[in-house]
């Protein structure tokens, strides 16, 4: 029997008569990855201008990126960011999230969405508010500044992974633990942390990547020497075309990439 | 084991609130030193409220919970020494059989020597010898709520505490865990708590049953007491079947049903109304073989006459329903044995039930 006439379900239906439905989610994907993929033939061209397809090929807007001291510098403000914010974020939305969690008062679903807001709110809004506020306080073009504001961004993305997590995690494991002889903190870091750890991973990746990829908040609040790659991006694409961006933006759909992976891998390990 | 450290609880005023709810009313308990009591009520009676105060993981809002000498109510779990097994047993999936089980030990820094030899001994006495090096997913049911139990106890805690702990079982296996349980306590001496809704639960393994309503103690006593003098309608209701019927009271204070003296109201009765318990088992009809033989020569039965509604087969037993004068209905059970002329009673036949008056619970009538 050819693969098209074996039944695609229970319901018999082959896949064959499904052929309209893969044809149409084959578009659909394509149409979603095309213009990311469109960038990586970009990036190789050796023209002075984005051009595409490319006429010629070479490395050379990789070395010109990976030469210049202000994408280096760029560079390296965006992971320390990220991993500042990761650092920051995770550790806030898991206990955030644990705690609405463990409490079951009628308040926590309301706080839960209050915590969350960050993440419907248009990011432009708190962008503003945080280029005004970091303002009277000194915090603009600095470190601390943008992982304040990434944690902001970041934290309601945790609190969402790890909420989801408990959802079949039974406590009674943790009163179980404290009988025995536990204490509190020590039956959440022994009993259940454990559990929820691919969780907890697959949080700080994410988190690490909503600010490694933020553009609108560090287009405020980032500059000068501590601007951020995407800002230096934006900034470039604005003054100059030229095909380092395409370079710079290959090697961020690989390492989005990677880490998608890697979090999809660790949440498959969290049943 | 530990008899020598098995300790009484004196609970003395419990209250706890939810809101305007009780959920604990001022409640005194006294647990005796290694006894098995079980706290036996319908859902959202304040019996795993109570456990939970016992265990430490709720604050009552007024009272004391000692156990022996000790105040413990503001002591938290974790320093209470009580082992605790729930309905969910709430293993450690990440950790192995014998990891669960080592648990509370390593909390008390027992040498690994040691912990291996308890753990080994904590199997064997829950008949799960060898199997320490299982992971939690690979046992069955029945299986996990021994390891539960282990781990409860293997530790010799002064106090073990059950929540429901066999409810997710089936029939057979729950039956079996009861007596291998009673046995369990038996063999450790350690004080027990036992939260059940299930009455025939309660019934098999107690020492005494705290039957508990409304966040109200309504009865604390022996299984045979509980079942043969309830103290009132809700436990008469709540414990075994029973039919409640209202007994007229003469003004010289002698109880009768259908103009048949039952017996004479208690001496220090507060009360002027009283109502009548008939447990079906007690009950009899005069189409039962055996029946001349239980009549008692001082002991003339009441007999009450009435028409069969309904005959139910049920396999080892069977009941009859009859419609009796007054039209109130009461079920009479019996042994399905070749002895027994009732099983081919009809729905329309004219019978009389007896009940021998030594059989007759009278308690007064209300807080039901």
């Amino acid at each position: 029997m050819a693969w098209w006439n074996k039944p695609a379900s229970d319901t018999q239906i082959t896949h064959g008569s499904r052929i309209w439905l893969y044809v149409i989610a084959a578009i659909i994907m394509l149409l979603l990855v095309i213009p990311t993929l469109i960038v990586i033939p970009m990036s190789f061209s050796d023209s002075q201008y984005l051009e595409f397809p490319p006429e010629t090929w070479s490395m050379r807007w990789y070395e010109e990126y990976f030469g210049s001291k202000k994408w280096m510098r760029a560079t390296v403000t965006s992971l320390q960011v990220g991993t500042l914010t990761m650092l920051v974020a995770t550790p806030l939305g898991t206990m955030a999230a644990y705690a609405l969690f463990v409490s079951g008062h009628k308040a926590a679903r309301a706080l839960f969405v209050i915590l969350i807001t960050p993440m419907i709110v248009p990011v432009i809004l708190i962008a503003i508010g945080a280029f005004y506020a970091y303002g009277k306080l000194g915090l603009n073009n600095s470190i601390t500044g943008l992982v304040l504001a990434h944690t902001a961004l970041a934290t309601p993305l945790v609190m969402i992974v790890i909420t989801a997590a408990f959802r079949s995690y039974d406590l009674n494991q943790e009163l179980v633990a404290r009988s025995l002889g536990a204490t509190r903190l020590k039956a959440f870091f022994v009993i259940t942390l454990p559990q929820i750890k691919f969780s907890v991973i697959t949080a700080a990746l994410l988190s690490f990547l909503t600010s490694f990829d933020e553009v609108i908040v560090s287009i405020f609040v980032s500059g000068g020497t501590k601007a951020t790659l995407t800002k230096h991006m934006f900034s470039a694409l604005r003054d100059y075309i030229d095909p380092t961006i395409a370079a710079i933006s290959t090697i961020m759909v690989l390492i989005s990439t990677l880490l998608l992976l890697a979090t999809q891998w660790f949440s498959s390990r969290q049943k | 084991m530990p008899t020598d450290s098995a300790l009484p609880i004196y609970i003395n005023g419990l209250t706890k609130k939810y809101g305007e709810l009780f959920a604990l009313d001022a409640v005194d308990l006294n647990i005796r030193s290694g006894e098995f009591l079980t706290l036996l009520g319908p859902s959202g009676s304040g019996k795993t409220t109570l456990l939970m105060a016992i265990a430490g993981f709720n604050r009552p809002d007024a009272g004391s919970i000692q156990f022996g000498d000790t105040e413990m109510i503001l002591t938290p779990p974790h320093k209470r020494d009580v082992g605790m097994v729930f309905q969910s047993y709430a293993l450690f999936p990440h950790m192995t059989v014998a990891q669960n089980i080592a648990f509370p030990l390593k909390l008390r820094k027992v040498t690994e020597a040691e912990r291996h030899q308890r753990v080994e001994e904590a199997l064997e006495t829950v008949q799960l010898g060898g199997l320490g090096h299982r992971h939690i997913d690979q046992l069955s049911g029945g299986q996990r709520q021994r390891v539960a139990l282990a781990r409860a106890f293997v530790f010799k805690p002064r106090i073990l505490l059950m929540d429901e702990p066999l409810s997710a079982l089936d029939k057979k296996l729950r039956e079996r865990m009861q007596i291998e349980l009673k046995q369990l306590h038996r063999q450790l001496g350690v004080t027990t708590v036992y939260v059940t809704h299930d009455q025939r639960e309660a019934l098999t393994m107690s020492d005494r049953i705290a039957v508990i309503s409304d966040g109200k103690l309504a009865q604390v006593d022996t299984p045979q007491t509980i079942y043969n003098h309830p103290a009132n309608g809700f436990v008469a209701d709540f414990i075994g079947e029973s039919t409640i019927l209202p007994l007229n009271n003469d003004s010289s204070g002698q109880l009768s049903f259908n103009g048949q003296h039952v017996q004479s109201q208690p001496a220090d009765a507060t009360h002027r109304d009283w109502s009548l318990v008939i447990r079906p088992e007690r009950l009899y009809l005069s189409e039962m073989s055996d029946a001349p033989g239980r009549h008692n020569a001082t002991d003339t039965p009441l007999a009450l006459d009435g028409i069969v509604k309904e005959n139910v087969f049920q396999g080892e037993t069977a009941f009859v329903l009859v419609t009796i004068d007054g039209g109130h209905e009461v079920s009479v059970r019996f042994g399905t044995g070749s002895m027994s002329q009732a099983g081919h009673l009809q729905p329309g036949d004219v019978v009389t039930v007896y009940l021998n008056r030594s059989d007759a619970i009278v308690i007064p009538t209300g807080d039901h």
